[in-house]
């Protein structure tokens, strides 16, 4: 702020104060001239009105708004580029309340960021705070309780995208992930379409109803295409986020229609990097926890950990 | 004193009256037309494109704002789940400036990055496909309205001379860049767009 703004913001300030307390002592003058019941002279119809002074407990309560207000620019920023006795900023309260949940939170996170996160599943204080940060930041695709919705996994399960080992979840946590499948619908055509999804479904460990002669037909048309990503099983691959097909999990739904859909347009699944948003311990935490959803051990201690007050 | 004076002149009250409030204004609003802080624009920040415009204007028209917010306060408890706090330099060029004042649905001013667009997309569409307890409105007609783009050079020229540093190449053609683009697609990007600042 340059100096002449400052002077100038000080200037109407101190006119301000000085024009109350000019205007109690002005009207508070009044009181000399006052002699008993003196009216103002109007007369409405009969009625008079006296000139009384303003009543004392006022004027007294007027002074100490002005006395508070003083020495609140004496001791808080106001007056200018004046900083006040106390030194107080917003940035300065922020900071503050900053370096005192540090001091009292980053050694326990600490603490835990040392810990393997297989051994954080002991710790139901860790799991606790994980469980936290995760209904705070990832509620909003994988659902408050991870169970995930359509086009966002399901966390609580043992089938992994990218990997469920503790390094592979923080990684996706941490960088991120770009599921991109392309569509075939040109490259397929509506008769490859049809029956490369009756061979996908044929693929399936679970029962499901397909026609035999469509998929044998589609089954060339699978190792050409698909086999790339998916393997020549349709066991998927975890380096490529390319998933199993073999099982009954379905990220993007499993019926016929919804299947012959992705194969026809493709899918773009993306989980945003974590890693500006949140500190590395905290990924830390946020993964031990959903790793513990699909360890029954951890089940068990972050159970007992919700009974602790 | 002059009170009689004061009392029996109508005109001459009002103009006192202005007088004595102006007062606050002189010394809280006048002076921050000068300061640095709240007149020049964050180092590296970027104006919006045609299309981040046209999704902020579908913004406004859907009144995001009279249930979000756009101001991260200076407290801890946001900016650990929204990021750092708002500076005023960052809302320079916001033309109306879309802070709201209540918190029905989460601040948005970082919101940009943290979702896929398909998310938006989807939670737009019916919120409560992807957040199950969410009381947001579902935006269905946004997939189905197309952006004509006849007036989109129009609002950058306006916001030209309110001082954002668009220049006439960025605004020539500027319509035909958003033309037949859904306004859920225009939404989606202004909403990737936000935060990017800080």
């Amino acid at each position: 702020m340059s100096s002449l703004l400052s002077w100038y913001i000080i200037f109407i300030v101190a006119i301000n104060i000085i024009g109350c307390v000019a205007l109690l002592y002005f009207t508070r003058k009044k009181k000399a001239i006052a002699a008993e019941n003196e009216t103002t002279g109007h007369v409405y119809d009969g009625i008079e009105e006296y000139d009384k002074p303003m009543p004392r407990w006022w004027l007294i309560m007027f002074y100490i708004t002005i006395v508070f207000g003083v020495i609140y620019l004496v001791l808080y920023p106001g007056l200018g580029a004046y900083q006040g006795v106390l030194g107080w900023s917003q940035e300065g309260q922020y900071e503050e309340q900053v370096a005192d949940a540090d001091a009292r939170y980053l050694p326990l996170f600490r603490e835990f960021a040392a810990v393997p996160i297989e051994e954080l599943l002991d710790e139901p204080r860790a799991l606790k705070m994980g469980q936290t940060i995760f209904v705070n930041t990832c509620f909003g695709c994988h659902g408050s309780d991870a169970r995930g919705a359509p086009g966002y996994p399901n966390l609580t399960d043992d089938a992994w995208l990218y990997g469920g080992h503790p390094e592979a979840i923080k990684t996706s946590i941490a960088k991120g992930r770009m599921g991109v499948m392309t569509g075939w619908k040109d490259a397929l055509g509506d008769d490859g379409l049809r029956d490369v999804t009756n061979y996908v479904l044929s693929l399936n460990e679970v029962e499901r109803r397909f026609d035999r002669d469509l998929a044998s037909q589609g089954e060339s048309q699978y190792q050409q295409i698909c086999a790339a990503c998916h393997g020549p099983d349709g066991k998927g691959n975890q380096a490529l986020g390319a998933p199993d097909l073999t099982d009954a999990i379905w990220l993007y739904g499993g019926s016929y229609n919804l299947i012959r859909d992705t194969i026809a347009y493709g899918r773009q699944g993306v989980m945003p990097a974590h890693d500006e948003i949140l500190s590395p311990e905290k990924i830390h935490l946020v993964a031990a926890y959903v790793y513990s959803l699909s360890h029954e051990q951890a089940d068990a201690s972050a159970e007992s950990g919700e009974e602790e007050p | 004193m002059y009170h009689d004076k004061i009392e029996k002149n109508i005109g001459l009250m009002g103009v006192l009256i202005v007088v004595v409030v102006s007062f606050a204004g002189l010394a809280e609003i006048v002076p921050l037309f000068f300061i640095k802080d709240t007149t020049e624009p964050l180092a590296d920040m970027q104006p919006y494109t045609p299309l981040e415009l046209e999704g902020r204007d579908i913004y406004i028209r859907e009144g995001c704002h009279t249930c979000h917010t756009q101001m991260v306060r200076p407290l801890r408890a946001e900016t650990e789940r929204y990021g750092p706090y708002t500076v005023a330099g960052e809302d320079v060029w916001e033309h109306p400036f879309l802070w709201g004042s209540k918190r029905t649905g989460p601040d948005l001013s970082r919101i940009g990055g943290r979702y896929s667009d398909d998310w938006h997309f989807v939670h737009l569409m019916n919120p409560r496909d992807v957040v199950p307890e969410s009381n947001m409105p579902g935006f269905p007609w946004l997939d189905e309205n197309l952006l004509t783009g006849e007036l989109t050079e129009d609002k950058l020229r306006a916001m030209q001379r309110l001082g954002v540093p668009y220049t006439d190449e960025m605004i020539e053609g500027a319509g035909e860049t958003v033309k037949d683009k859904t306004e859920a697609e225009a939404l989606i990007t202004y909403l990737q767009s936000l935060g990017r600042e800080r």
